[in-house]
C-alpha cells in the first residue's frame, strides 16, 4: 500500500540558484498528484527531493523536511538507499540498462541487492511487466532481447516494471511520457490509472490534459514556489490564484 | 548552373573521401610492411623445435625459445596481476570520485607516468625488486611492466566510464541500489567493452617492451619456473639475438619477432571473444 508524503519548509539549491523555495504541501496517499508549471520551475527538483535524488548532483544542497510515512527521509539515522528502494523514480527519458536482458532489467533491483531465489524472481519479473501492460510484447523473449532493443514506449514501460520489481510505497513519475508518442503515453496514462489503487504517485508533467485526465491532485509550481494545491478539479476549473489561472488558460508558460 | 554547382559539391565530396582513404591506407601500410616482413624473415625459422626446445650453446644451430616464450607469459601474468587491477581501480576513483583537487593530482601524474620512458622504469623496478631480492627475477620484470600498464589503463578506464550516461547511474540509485553495486554492475559492466579494449592495448604495448626487463627479469637460457629467479622473455632473447654475431641466431630473432606480434593478436582475440559473452551489445 501507498504512504502520504508531508513536505514541510522545503528548499533545494543548485550552487548559489535557490531552485525549489519553502515547499509545504501534503500528498495523499494511494492517489496520484500531478506537478505541473512551465520549464524551469523546479518541478523536477521538487520531486528529485522527495527521494534524495538532487544529492547525487555535486554542489547541491537541500533544507527542510520531508515525511514518507513515518519516515524521516532527510533524518539523521536515514540512508538515502533506503529511502530509493522505498521511492521509486521513472525518469523523461527511458534508461533501460543496455547490457541487461529484458528480465535482468526487471530483476536488477532485487538481483543487485542480493535477492537470489529464482522461482520468486520469475514471478516478480511477470507481475511487474504485467502491471506495466509489457508482459504480452515481450514474453517471448525475456532473456534473449536486450532492454535497449525496444522501441521508446516499450523501454519507457520496462523502467516502469523495474520500478514496480522492488515494490515501492512512492512512485515519482518526471515527465514519463514526454518522449512517447500518443498510443505508448495513453498506455502509459491507463497504467497510472491501475498503479495508484495501490501505490502513491507524483507525475511531473508538461501535459496539462494528462494531469486533467490521470490525477486527483494538481499542484502548480512557478519560479520554485508552490502557487497552488488542491483538487485537479478545482485547480483547472475555478483556481484560485490568478498566475494559476494564467498558466492554464495559456497566457504563458 | 544548378548542374555546375552539383558537378563541385560531388568533386569536393569525392576527394574528402579519398583523402580520408589515402590517410588509413598510410596509417595501414607500416603495420603491413612490418607484419609482410617478419613473416618473410621468420617463417624460414620457425618449426616445432623452435616452439618447443631452449636455446642451443653460442654458435651452434638448433634450439628454440620455448623458455622465453614461457617467460613472458610468466612476466605478462605478474604485470597483469599488478596492472589491471590497479589501472581499472584508478580510473574507476578518476571518473566516479575524484572530481576534486586530488583527482586533479592523480590525472595529471597517471599522464606523467605514462611518459616516463621505459628504461626508467625498468631502473624503478629494480631499486624496488631486484635489490631487495638481491637478484634478477620474474617478479621484478612484471613489476616493471605493470607499473607501465598502470596509467594507459587508469586514464582509458575513466574516458570509458564518463562516457556512460549519467540516467544510468541515476536509474541505479533510483532502485535502491547502493553506489559500489552501481559501479560494480552497472557502469563498469557497461564501458566493460572499452575498458577490455584498453587492458588489451596496455598488454601489447608493455609485451614488447625490452627496456624494462633488461635489468629486471634478465633473462636465461634454461627453463625457470620460479617467479624469483632471472626469467627468459621474448623481447629480451629477439635483442639479445639480434645482436649476436651467429647468423643463426639472427634467424631465429627475426622468428622469435614474429612469434611475439602473432601471440599478442591471439590473445586479445581470445580475451575479447571471452569477454564479450553474456553481455548484450548496447542499443541506441
Amino acid at each position: 500500500m501507498g504512504v502520504g508524503i508531508q513536505v514541510n519548509q522545503l528548499n533545494a539549491w543548485f550552487g548559489n540558484t535557490h531552485a525549489v523555495r519553502d515547499i509545504q504541501m501534503d500528498i495523499p496517499a494511494n492517489h496520484a498528484t500531478a506537478i505541473i508549471g512551465p520549464s524551469g520551475c523546479g518541478k523536477s527538483t521538487f520531486v528529485r527531493c522527495l527521494n534524495r535524488m538532487h544529492e547525487t548532483i555535486p554542489n547541491t544542497r537541500v533544507q527542510g523536511t520531508v515525511k514518507i510515512g513515518d519516515t524521516h527521509v532527510y533524518g539523521n539515522g536515514t540512508s538515502a538507499v533506503e529511502i530509493r528502494r522505498r521511492v521509486g523514480m521513472v525518469f523523461q527519458k527511458p534508461n533501460p540498462f543496455p547490457t541487461m536482458s529484458v528480465y535482468d532489467n526487471v530483476a536488477a533491483g532485487l538481483k543487485l541487492n542480493g535477492y537470489r531465489n529464482r522461482r520468486e524472481l520469475d514471478e516478480i519479473v511477470e507481475r511487474s511487466l504485467r502491471q506495466a501492460a509489457l508482459w504480452d510484447e515481450v514474453k517471448d523473449s525475456l532473456k534473449k532481447k536486450s532492454g535497449a532493443s525496444l522501441s521508446g514506449g516499450q523501454q519507457q514501460r520496462l523502467c516502469i516494471a523495474r520500478a514496480l520489481a522492488v515494490e515501492p510505497e512512492v512512485m515519482l513519475m518526471d515527465e514519463p511520457a514526454s518522449a512517447l508518442d500518443p498510443i505508448s503515453t495513453s498506455k502509459i496514462e491507463d497504467l497510472i490509472f491501475e498503479l495508484k489503487q495501490n501505490y502513491t504517485i507524483v507525475i511531473v508533467t508538461h501535459n496539462m490534459q494528462q494531469a486533467a485526465r490521470v490525477a486527483e491532485f494538481t499542484a502548480f509550481f512557478l519560479i520554485g514556489n508552490l502557487i497552488e494545491f488542491d483538487k485537479t478539479e478545482k485547480i483547472f476549473t475555478n483556481p484560485s490564484d490568478k498566475r494559476t489561472e494564467d498558466y492554464i488558460t495559456g497566457r504563458f508558460g | 548552373m544548378m548542374l555546375k554547382k552539383y558537378w563541385w559539391r560531388s568533386f569536393k565530396d569525392k576527394l574528402v573521401v579519398g583523402l580520408a582513404a589515402g590517410a588509413t591506407f598510410m596509417v595501414l601500410l607500416p603495420l603491413g610492411a612490418i607484419f609482410g616482413y617478419l613473416v618473410y624473415r621468420g617463417i624460414g625459422s620457425l618449426n616445432w623445435n623452435f616452439l618447443t626446445q631452449i636455446p642451443k650453446p653460442p654458435g651452434e644451430t638448433g634450439g628454440g625459445m620455448a623458455n622465453a616464450i614461457a617467460g613472458s607469459g610468466l612476466i605478462l601474468l605478474i604485470a597483469s596481476l599488478i596492472g589491471v587491477p590497479m589501472g581499472i581501480g584508478t580510473g574507476v576513483y578518476l571518473a566516479e570520485f575524484g572530481k576534486k583537487r586530488f583527482g586533479y593530482l592523480i590525472r595529471f601524474t597517471a599522464d606523467v607516468l605514462n611518459g616516463v620512458p621505459s628504461i626508467v622504469i625498468g631502473i624503478v623496478a629494480y631499486s624496488l625488486v631486484v635489490i631487495y631480492q638481491k637478484h634478477f627475477s620474474a617478479l621484478a620484470g612484471g613489476v616493471a611492466l605493470g607499473i607501465m600498464m598502470v596509467p594507459i589503463i587508469s586514464r582509458a578506464t575513466e574516458e570509458m566510464l564518463l562516457m556512460v550516461p549519467q540516467s544510468l547511474r541515476e536509474a541505479a540509485w533510483g532502485l535502491g541500489i547502493p553506489q559500489w553495486r552501481t559501479t560494480l554492475s552497472i557502469t563498469l559492466r557497461t564501458a566493460s567493452s572499452g575498458i577490455i579494449t584498453a587492458v588489451m592495448l596496455s598488454f601489447a604495448r608493455v609485451a614488447g617492451e625490452t627496456a624494462p626487463l633488461l635489468f629486471t627479469a634478465f633473462g636465461n637460457q634454461y627453463w625457470n619456473k620460479n617467479i624469483n629467479q632471472p626469467t627468459a622473455a621474448l623481447p629480451l632473447q629477439i635483442f639479445n639475438y639480434a645482436i649476436s654475431p651467429f647468423d643463426d641466431e639472427h634467424r631465429q630473432a627475426w622468428a622469435g619477432a614474429l612469434i611475439l606480434i602473432v601471440l599478442i593478436v591471439v590473445s586479445m582475440s581470445l580475451v575479447r571473444m571471452v569477454a564479450s559473452r553474456g553481455v548484450f551489445k548496447g542499443g541506441n
